[in-house]
């Protein structure tokens, strides 16, 4: 039992800080432009197979630093000749554009790379056990996949509250008049916070790659958890990503490993709920399938209980 | 910018009355082209109906995602869910019709609507307290546990496969047993009438007019009185229970409904249909739900890359026609009269050379990259209407990239000349209109 919770424990985490790799730029870029950014997940994608791609080319190492480079390039074009049409027009066009935008980038990817998955494995330089628990090793890549998220949760916080950028771009997007006023390049910072954005999400993307499949689908599997977590934590709340994706990773592991169902907790307090019975197929729910419905579940709840998130100050 | 919501904006300046008069004479005609539709040319064989059938489900699920989007400002990611839950609602009263059941087949779209409205009262409750982006996030959330959940109870969705019923094991009726398409059609189109026309109305309602009010500015209808999550509710349930119509006639048409019909596709193609076609005017989705239905059914015969084609004129509509497809023909109405017309007409087919010219270009360069990533096994020749183009040689790409970037300087080109054109146009409209 403690070996099973230490290591659900365990991989929670992983999990867990792997979603919040994944959704710090969105809060980025969400609380920063107020953009709710739909092609994020798509961007994760493109860093994946961008590293794989240069990755084949120049080596892991070099991929590494150049995949979330070039997404941040991406995203900053992507900012520059398409957000930045749309932005006078409201949120819902910034929204629209980003959804369409979504499509494009999935059928460019099957476009250059094919619809089946490519062979985006863990490089060996970073495929040696780390250390072992209970004779389950813990593989170095994990252990890589921690560290830069923590270092990019840390990163991002220092940027926002402790530098003169940071003051520049949070005065940006409450006072814009006031601070262009000031001599400031307000759409630049824009455009800067969009490429910050795109390339944490292409960090994200090198190292999210050879631990889910890399293939053009990839955006859609990991797209709606990501904007749960973001609503979770309290809309454009960095720490409450970080809460909330932890929360979700723990929790959804955990769920995966119990083998029981509704019906059984019945059947050890000696109710029986037979096979006619019309709550018979509710009832017989496994925890560990209904397990992807928990983030969305959370959600819900969520919303009836504090529809502001976890940390979040403001409603939308 | 605030009417262009309730009235189509060819009718805007007239008194009630004329409107009245005016909006019966157009809906007489679309009802006379419904019935004769499907024995134009073209049109009689099974598959000709079979399209004319899916563009009338497709109508009023794009409409009824209007009532949210166009009427009340309320942008979903998750609409699928009614038409889907209606879907299954309708399906399982055929399966019990099949069963016994006495009643007439057609009626089956009731028991959608019934789906659709329940599901959009449980959901509205809970989604219609916040507005704006959190209610789109939270109506992707909903899209995804329902469509989880739609795996968890086979006994109730069936998965993957399915429910399936049939249509034709019923209480017999004169003359109407839906063993063709042809009859299928004319049950889906008579209902999608209906339906449209009830929509209709509900936009002339004072519900429906508070509906636009709270998409143009919550606060003040808070202040005059209202509850503008009270107005956003009911619209809400209204979408929902037509909704729950369109999957009522999908389940109809195909004797079979699956998770994919709750899915996220779906929910992105009635959004992409419904801002396609103009969500400013009544019969934008219309127009869009017919044009992305087509586009869905003859340029996937065509091509794997239609989505991208999809994908990338909607995003052109975005950047460049924010009113939709009905947005851009209804813009000329002013104009209609003026001599100058004539003149940007002319210059619009002048532009309309680089356009075709870019076009092309595009579409060979994504036609041989999709032919080499995706069907390598179908050789490196791509026919492209009477060319054949060899995507292991460099020509055709030069050429494609040339067409691509001539095209596209050429059209920045001949912008500016119908920008010119336009404005005379307009100024004489403005100077001539006046009395």
């Amino acid at each position: 039992m403690l070996e099973l919770a230490t290591i659900s424990l365990l991989n929670g985490i992983v999990y867990g800080l792997l979603l919040f790799m994944l959704s710090s730029g969105l809060t980025l870029i969400f609380s920063m432009m107020g953009v709710l950014n739909f092609a994020h997940a798509s961007l994760f994608m493109l860093g994946a197979y961008c590293s794989w791609q240069l990755g084949r080319w120049v080596g892991f190492w070099p991929a590494i630093l150049l995949a979330p480079l070039l997404c941040g390039l991406i995203g900053a074009a992507i900012e520059r000749y398409g957000l930045r049409r749309v932005h006078g027009r409201g949120h819902v066009a910034e929204i629209l554009f980003t959804f369409g935008l979504a499509y494009i980038i999935e059928e460019v990817v099957t476009m250059i790379w094919g619809r089946n998955a490519v062979a985006n494995g863990v490089p060996s330089a970073i495929d040696f056990p780390l250390f072992t628990v209970f004779g389950t090793q813990f593989p170095a890549y994990k252990g890589l996949m921690m560290a830069i998220s923590v270092a990019m949760f840390v990163f991002l916080y220092l940027m926002l509250q402790r530098t003169r950028i940071g003051l520049v771009i949070r005065g940006a997007l409450t006072h814009p008049r006031m601070v262009a006023a000031l001599g400031h390049d307000v759409p630049g910072v824009f455009v800067l916070v969009f490429a910050i954005g795109s390339a944490l999400a292409g960090l994200a993307g090198v190292i999210g790659g050879f631990m889910l499949l890399t293939q053009p689908t990839l955006a859609h599997v990991v797209g709606p958890i990501v904007f749960v977590i973001v609503v979770l934590g309290g809309l454009g709340s960095l720490a409450g990503a970080l809460i909330a994706s932890m929360l979700i990773g723990i929790l959804q592991t955990f769920a995966v490993a119990i083998d029981y169902s509704l019906l059984d907790a019945l059947r050890a307090l000696g109710i029986a709920v037979t096979r006619g019975s019309p709550w018979y197929d509710v009832a017989a729910i496994k925890v560990a399938t209904a397990a992807p419905m928990i983030p969305y579940l959370l959600l819900v709840l969520m919303l009836i209980v504090r529809p502001r998130g976890l940390l979040g100050t403001r409603d939308a | 910018m605030t009417d262009a919501g309730v009235a189509a904006p060819s009718l805007g300046g007239r008194t009630t009355h004329a409107h009245g008069a005016r909006d019966r004479r157009v809906w007489l005609a679309v009802a006379v082209l419904v019935v004769v539709l499907p024995h134009a040319p073209g049109l009689t064989t099974d598959f000709g109906r079979s399209l004319l059938t899916q563009m009338g489900i497709a109508i009023v699920f794009a409409l009824s995602y209007n009532v949210l989007f166009g009427e009340t400002g309320l942008l979903s990611f998750g609409h699928a869910v009614y038409f889907g839950l209606g879907g299954y609602a309708a399906i399982h009263c055929m399966r019990a019709i099949n069963h016994g059941l006495p009643l007439p087949m057609p009626f089956v779209p009731l028991a959608g609507a019934a789906g659709g409205l329940v599901c959009g009262l449980a959901f509205g409750a809970l989604t219609t307290r916040r507005a704006g982006t959190i209610f789109a996030l939270i109506s992707l959330g909903v899209g995804e546990l329902v469509y989880a959940a739609t795996f968890l109870l086979p006994g109730l969705f069936g998965g993957e496969e399915g429910i399936t019923a049939s249509r034709t094991r019923a209480l017999a009726l004169p003359g109407l047993d839906l063993g063709s398409q042809l009859q299928v059609y004319y049950v889906v189109a008579a209902w999608a009438l209906v339906s449209a026309a009830a929509m209709r109305a509900f936009t002339r309602t004072p519900v429906g007019r508070l509906c636009n009010a709270v998409r143009d500015n919550p606060e003040r209808v808070q202040f005059v009185g209202y509850d503008p999550q009270r107005i956003r509710f009911i619209a809400f349930a209204v979408a929902g229970l037509f909704a729950g119509v369109a999957g009522g006639l999908h389940a109809l048409n195909y004797e079979i409904v699956a998770a994919d019909a709750v899915g996220a596709q779906r929910s992105g193609s009635v959004l992409v249909m419904a801002y396609m076609g103009g969500t400013g005017s009544f019969a934008g989705p219309v127009v869009g739900a017919i044009v992305l239905t087509w586009l869905e059914t003859s340029l996937s015969a065509y091509t794997s890359a239609w989505l991208l084609y999809v994908g990338l004129i909607f995003i052109a509509i975005i950047l460049f026609a924010p009113a939709g497809l009905w947005g851009i023909v209804a813009m000329h109405a002013p104009i209609l009269h003026t001599r100058a017309l004539r003149r940007v007409l002319a210059r619009y087919a002048v532009a309309l050379l680089p356009g075709a010219i870019m076009v092309a270009g595009a579409a060979a360069l994504i036609e041989m990259s999709y032919r080499l990533s995706t069907q390598r096994e179908l050789g490196s020749v791509v026919k492209l209407g009477p060319l054949a183009l060899d995507a292991s040689t460099p020509v055709p790409w030069i050429a494609g990239a040339a067409m691509l970037v001539g095209g596209l300087v050429l059209l920045r080109i001949s912008a500016r000349f119908v920008a010119v054109a336009w404005q005379a146009a307009t100024l004489e409209a403005r100077g001539g209109g006046a009395p």
